[in-house]
């Protein structure tokens, strides 16, 4: 279980300090699929990172599965458990997909065991397992196999931070079916991800709607839905890609 | 052969060798050949001046391998060895060369080898050379080594050279002239660390039409080290020319990148890039987010980098 306590984060800017996240206090049971929206720039994407550990929290307290976290490195949470998919994922070069998924499993697992990986996600593993995660792989494959990343950790929270970003329609309903794909299995596992597609929203237990550093409305999915369809917090497909 | 356990291993780091190679092969320990083999197909000849070996393959000489890594582990030795490869038409032949030393003592050790290549028509050489450094003396560890390629037409050079840890100062010149048809690939890998200084040079003539040239350098300097990396692509025919420096820069390591192109006909298409930076802060933060410490992340990036 994830409960973030009170917390507030800052970041300088011009002339002064720009608060980003206000004094949100907000729970995430276990094993529930999760979806925070909510306006560009409203601190989304900032609250995943602050659970990742990226940024420093201003104010507040973090507590993972009952331990306090606040203090805790980018690596101490990762090794507890929590995993994060970037928004726009990381290239190496040099780096191959095999190297990445075996840093990401922290063991020298087999090609075979990453090929499923792989699989999982909807990339022929054969030609992609060699590959470095360059700027020769376009968008939508990068997402895949940041994703796999993710399932290689084993994590008990996964955050994704929009991970519809930067990727084409076709590629977008693979990534339906590979979330769909996470929350039907039997894994026990908590799914966050920061997106305002309806279409991701939709397959959520519940729904946060974050706006302004603050949230707005939280509850579940039918509660939720049938208030935010239509408006900026859960766009169509279409209009995201336009 | 008569080698001692440090000698055995530094031909582990510069040869990959665990025992005498299969194949031709020239050990050189200390200034002298310890070792020698020769096959039906590739004659070995120490040079009648005595400073340096003859390596003559025959035409049609394919799947063979010639080793001729070269160690030094007493302190002060200096020395220059002048190397001749001369490769017969339509081979195919892999050529392992590299340099290891440790000093241990206060006298600097240098080691310059002069490899000159005059590779025959529609022959393929592949040539490994690494340079390796170990030992906690004072004396420096100095490799200046030169490379002549000598290409005919239709023929290929892969060249691969490696030089990641120990070196103190290096200054490595490679000559190549292309003939019609006939194709360089080099990919150079360079660690500088200390106070080391690396000097890469590079000069390639493309000669015949159809000739090509492919020069690429991954280069990391940590510490205070400095690196300069200057290589020229010259096109005198149709031809096709790349060169790529890539460069990692940590601590207060410095990196002097000069890739330059010259086009002396109007159909060679040469194309240049050089690229210096530090690791970019979400690389780290990415392999922190999958347990690695960030020591451990940058240890990852490097060695990919450079793999």
């Amino acid at each position: 279980m994830l409960e973030l306590k009170n917390i507030s984060f800052s970041a300088d800017d011009e002339g002064g300090k720009n608060e980003i996240i206000r004094d949100i206090t907000l729970t995430i049971p276990d094993n529930k699929f999760v979806v925070i929206t909510g306006p560009n720039g409203g601190g989304k994407s900032t609250l995943a990172r602050l659970i990742a550990g990226i940024h420093p929290l201003t104010a507040g307290n973090i507590i993972f599965d009952g331990t306090d976290i606040t203090e805790k490195s980018i690596t101490d949470r990762a090794r507890m458990g929590i995993g994060f998919a970037f928004q726009q994922p990381v290239r190496f070069k040099g780096l191959t997909v095999l190297d990445l998924l075996r840093i990401a499993s922290g063991a020298q697992i087999s090609v075979g065991e990453a090929c499923d990986f792989l699989s999982e996600v909807g990339l022929c593993a054969k030609e992609y397992i060699n590959r470095e995660v360059n700027a020769s792989l376009s968008g939508g494959e990068l997402k895949r196999i940041e994703i796999a990343t993710i399932l290689a950790r084993d994590v008990k929270l996964a955050v994704f931070d929009e991970p519809e970003a930067g990727i084409d329609l076709w590629s977008f309903n693979n990534l339906i079916r590979i979330f769909e794909k996470m929350r039907k299995s039997d894994k026990s596992r908590t799914i966050l991800v920061i997106s305002h597609q309806e279409r991701i929203l939709n397959i959520a237990d519940e729904i946060i709607v974050l706006a302004d550093g603050k949230i707005l409305k939280q509850g579940s999915k039918d509660e939720i839905l049938p208030e935010i369809v239509g408006t900026q917090y859960a766009a169509g497909v279409c209009a995201k890609m336009e | 052969m008569n080698i001692d356990t440090i000698q055995q291993r530094l031909l582990e780091e510069v040869a990959d060798l665990h025992d005498v190679p299969e194949g031709a092969y020239n050990l050189r320990a200390n200034g002298k050949s310890v070792g020698r083999n020769t096959t039906a197909n590739i004659d070995i000849q120490s040079k009648p001046e005595g400073n340096g070996i003859d390596i003559r393959i025959k035409d049609g000489t394919t799947n063979e391998s010639v080793h001729i890594p070269v160690v030094l582990s007493e302190s002060g030795i200096k020395e220059t060895v002048y190397n001749d490869f001369f490769i017969g038409e339509n081979c195919d032949v892999l050529i392992v060369a590299g340099c290891g030393i440790d000093n241990c003592g206060n006298q600097d050790s240098q080691h310059n080898g002069i490899h000159r290549f005059f590779v025959g028509r529609n022959s393929h050489i592949r040539y490994v050379e690494k340079h390796y450094g170990s030992g906690d003396g004072s004396g420096k560890r100095i490799l200046d080594p030169v490379t002549e390629v000598y290409m005919e037409e239709g023929s290929t050079v892969e060249m691969e050279m490696a030089q990641i840890k120990g070196v103190d100062s290096t200054e490595r010149t490679t000559v190549a002239e292309l003939k019609e048809g006939s194709k360089l690939v080099v990919r150079e890998r360079l660690m500088t660390h200390g106070e080391q200084h690396a000097l890469s040079v590079y000069k390639v003539s493309l000669n015949g039409d159809g000739s090509s040239a492919d020069v690429v350098s991954r280069s990391v300097a940590r510490d205070t080290s400095y690196q300069k990396f200057d290589a020229c692509i010259i096109g005198n025919a149709a031809c096709s020319g790349h060169t790529e420096c890539d460069s990692i820069i940590m601590d207060s390591g410095r990196i002097l990148a000069v890739p330059s192109l010259e086009a002396n006909n109007i159909d060679a298409a040469l194309v240049h890039e050089a690229a210096i930076g530090k690791i970019a802060g979400d690389q780290l933060i990415k392999l922190m987010t999958l347990g690695l410490t960030e020591a451990e992340a940058e240890e990852q990036i490097i060695n990919g980098f450079l793999k």
